[in-house]
């Protein structure tokens, strides 16, 4: 269970988030979209701390995450780059990781085993470093580490963004396989509505920080949100912060 | 299109992330240039005269071109280490409609004006002159002179830009170059063959016939134009990131299983100091400067004054703990934010690094123990201040780091390089050595030399003795300069 009642933040008085509440279940698919700018990495990192909110709060299963490391254990991410260690091995940096939750390297290995297809026998065993994988190798690395240790919590920000398509088939197939069991809360935000109506059993739409929808998503999701975004084409898109 | 390129890099400096110390550095890098300028004008000026006072018998132009040649050895050196070469960023012109051969004149131009060539001047043109007017020297051939320097200078410099572009990348191939060198230098210093006074005399044949200064400027040319085919040959996205390729390391550090809970992070740290360039110098730099005890053990003044051992114990056990701990956050800055994400708990992530940190205080300590040869109070003083160290000197470091934001480049040489090198950084190298000299010091002189070495043992020890406390606070001042630091590491550039 997410919560994030009264949230905002401000840069310099300008805001950039502003959620009145929002409730996500456990076990939920939740998708984020919205332009660029609208806020959706944002609140990713007020979910994890990493910036700090200027007015309410976010509560991940009942702890005020900027106030206890608590959620720490089981909550994992993946948001960009900086979320890898560039001078580690791919198999390393899941062993690495693995420890951190609990795992040992017998269980990283049965584990990493499954991702047989999905690494395209491009990351395992090539003895390489992530800093020479290419952008695209090394989100699937950040990726799969991120489902490792069964975490109740998984934050994907942008992931299908820099995947080839039959990576962004699979990813999809792992997301959803994840969800079925309903103990996994997986977060993920995109720009490409097929994808997240494909994955997503909830889709919240963020317009300048602000929330304009909040579906449950049906077979008509992707008309009414394709209708949603080309309303304002004419309008210009607001500037990444 | 030159005018283009100066803008570029206009903005750049002042919008860059930390413009404050990259201003201050320039403040500081023009004061020591007015004063190596204002050094190297009075040297030109008294040059002539001096000569003549001390080598009555000489002729002085003769007497500075035998020396020439070791002076532009020298230059070469100090450029190898000094000099920064420009740099252009040419990615994001690679797709533009900019000539290549325009991008790399503009950095080769940009090249000749570098301080390093103007030094010299200072020295050769008052000589020049007072050789025209004090001197039986047709003037054409010291103009011609003068002329040549300045072309020889150029030289030296272009020479300088293609030893670092093209061969520190395979530093192998210079060898033939060393060995020939040495094999001159040997020479010289047996007085078989003396190059310097050959290089000399050639000098003098310059004077004689002024018109031979095309020589050293068609060299200077050529020079230029071996520089230009080899970065035109650069201008490529994948040059620079050819020698990458290599096989990764995969040394795995399983011994560090035995530490327990802090094993995940040791593991870690010691990657990142083995597998890259800035954290790998430090342990050099840590062997290198074990022999400082040297400079201060074999003096007789310091004799007198046994506080000045603390300084040197101090710095010599805690050396890789300055290098290293000064920046301990920033190491970790091009993943910091995957650091406070995932489930690593602060106080480990920090007890990790004490940990390294006190091992290399240990191990810099067991290898000072040599210096026992130069007294027993040595060995003590020492020891005392790898306990010192460890006790007190390290929470302190640790603390200051919840300063530190600013990110460092793992891949960067750290020669001339100082990222990461904040003001806060400095002031807090300064009491980590004063304090322990100034607390010996007190309790020698009112009491002796026991107390003194008592005082700093029991503080060391308190600090031991109470270090999980110690972090558990530090931990709080991470914790609650945060965001800080996770924006500040997120800032990339100079």
């Amino acid at each position: 269970m997410i919560t994030a009642t009264n949230l905002s933040k401000a840069y310099k008085g300008v805001e950039v988030l502003n959620i009145a509440h929002l409730d996500i279940p456990p076990g939920q698919s939740f998708g984020l979209v919205g332009n660029n700018g609208a806020g959706k990495t944002t609140f990713f990192s007020l979910l994890l701390d990493l910036i700090q909110p200027t007015t309410g709060n976010i509560f991940n299963h009942e702890i005020t995450v900027s106030q206890s490391e608590a959620w720490k254990p089981f909550t994992a991410s993946f948001i960009d780059e900086s979320f890898l260690i560039g001078y580690l091995t791919p198999e390393e940096y899941f062993y690495f990781v693995g420890e951190l939750r609990g795992e040992n390297k017998a269980d990283i290995d049965t584990y990493l085993a499954q991702f047989e297809d999905f690494f395209h026998d491009e990351i395992l065993g090539r003895r390489k470093y992530l800093r020479d994988l290419s952008k695209g190798n090394q989100k699937k690395v950040g990726i799969v580490a991120a489902f490792i240790g069964s975490p109740k919590v998984v934050i994907l920000d942008e992931p299908f963004a820099n995947l080839d398509p039959t990576t962004q088939i699979r990813l999809k197939k792992i997301i959803k396989e994840l969800t079925e069991k309903r103990e996994t809360t997986v977060l993920v935000s995109s720009h490409d509505l097929i994808h997240v109506t494909e994955v997503c059993e909830r889709i919240v739409v963020l317009d300048k920080g602000h929330l304009v929808k909040d579906i449950k998503t049906s077979e008509a999701t992707l008309k009414e949100l394709e209708s949603y975004f080309s309303q304002d084409v004419n309008v210009g898109e607001p500037q990444e912060l | 299109m030159f005018k283009r390129f100066l803008w570029l890099e206009y903005k750049s400096f002042f919008r860059s992330a930390s413009l404050g110390k990259s201003l201050g550095l320039k403040v500081l890098l023009i004061f020591l240039a007015i004063y190596f300028s204002a050094a190297f004008l009075m040297f030109g000026i008294g040059l002539y005269p001096l000569i003549q006072k001390f080598f009555p018998g000489e002729d002085p132009l003769q007497l500075v071109n035998r020396f020439v040649l070791l002076w532009l050895v020298f230059e070469l050196g100090m450029r190898f280490m000094l000099q920064t070469l420009p740099v252009l960023d040419i990615k994001p012109l690679l797709n533009l409609p900019v000539g290549r051969r325009k991008a790399v004149n503009y950095v080769l131009v940009k090249a000749m004006y570098s301080f390093f060539n103007f030094l010299p001047l200072f020295i050769v043109i008052p000589f020049g002159i007072f050789c025209i007017y004090k001197g039986q020297y047709n003037t054409w051939g010291i103009l011609g002179w003068m002329l040549a320097m300045l072309a020889i200078t150029q030289c030296v410099n272009f020479l300088n830009f293609i030893i670092k572009k093209k061969f520190t990348e395979n530093l192998k191939a210079l060898i033939p170059a060393i060995l020939v060198v040495l094999a001159f230098a040997a020479l010289e210093y047996f007085e078989i063959f003396e190059i310097s006074f050959w290089f000399g005399k050639m000098m003098d044949f310059l004077v004689a016939h002024p018109y031979l200064v095309i020589v050293p400027i068609a060299i200077f040319l050529a020079l230029f134009k071996w520089n230009q085919i080899n970065l035109e040959r650069k201008f490529y996205l994948d040059a620079g990131l050819k020698q990458k390729q290599k096989d990764a390391d995969t040394r795995d550090f399983v011994w560090t299983k035995k530490f327990g809970g802090i094993a995940p992070f040791l593991q870690l740290d010691l990657k990142l100091i083995w597998r890259n360039k800035r954290p790998k110098t430090t342990i050099y730099m840590s062997f290198i400067l074990l022999a400082y005890g040297f400079f201060f053990y074999t003096n007789d003044v310091y004799q007198e004054f046994e506080a000045f051992y603390v300084f040197a114990g101090i710095f010599m056990t805690g050396i890789f703990m300055m290098n290293f701990g000064q920046f301990v956050p920033a190491w970790d800055a091009s993943y910091y934010s995957m650091i406070m994400a995932q489930n690593i708990p602060l106080k480990q992530y920090l007890a990790s690094k004490a940990g390294l940190i006190t091992f290399s205080i240990v191990v810099l300590g067991i290898l000072t123990t040599p210096y026992v040869y130069f007294g027993w109070n040595i060995l003590l003083i020492n020891v005392v201040a790898a306990l010192y160290n460890i006790g007190v000197n390290v929470p302190i470091l640790l603390y200051a780091g919840s300063f530190n934001k600013k990110r460092i480049d793992l891949d960067k040489s750290p020669f001339m390089n100082y990222q990461g090198a904040g003001a806060a950084q400095w002031l807090v190298g300064l009491p980590l050595m004063i304090l322990p000299v100034f607390f010996f010091w007190l309790f020698q002189t009112f009491i002796n030399f026991e107390a003194a070495l008592i005082i700093l043992a029991v503080l060391g020890i308190i600090g031991i003795l109470l270090r999980s406390s110690l972090l558990n606070f530090i931990a709080g001042a991470y914790q609650k300069r945060k965001y800080a630091m996770i924006n500040g590491f997120k800032q990339s550039g100079e």
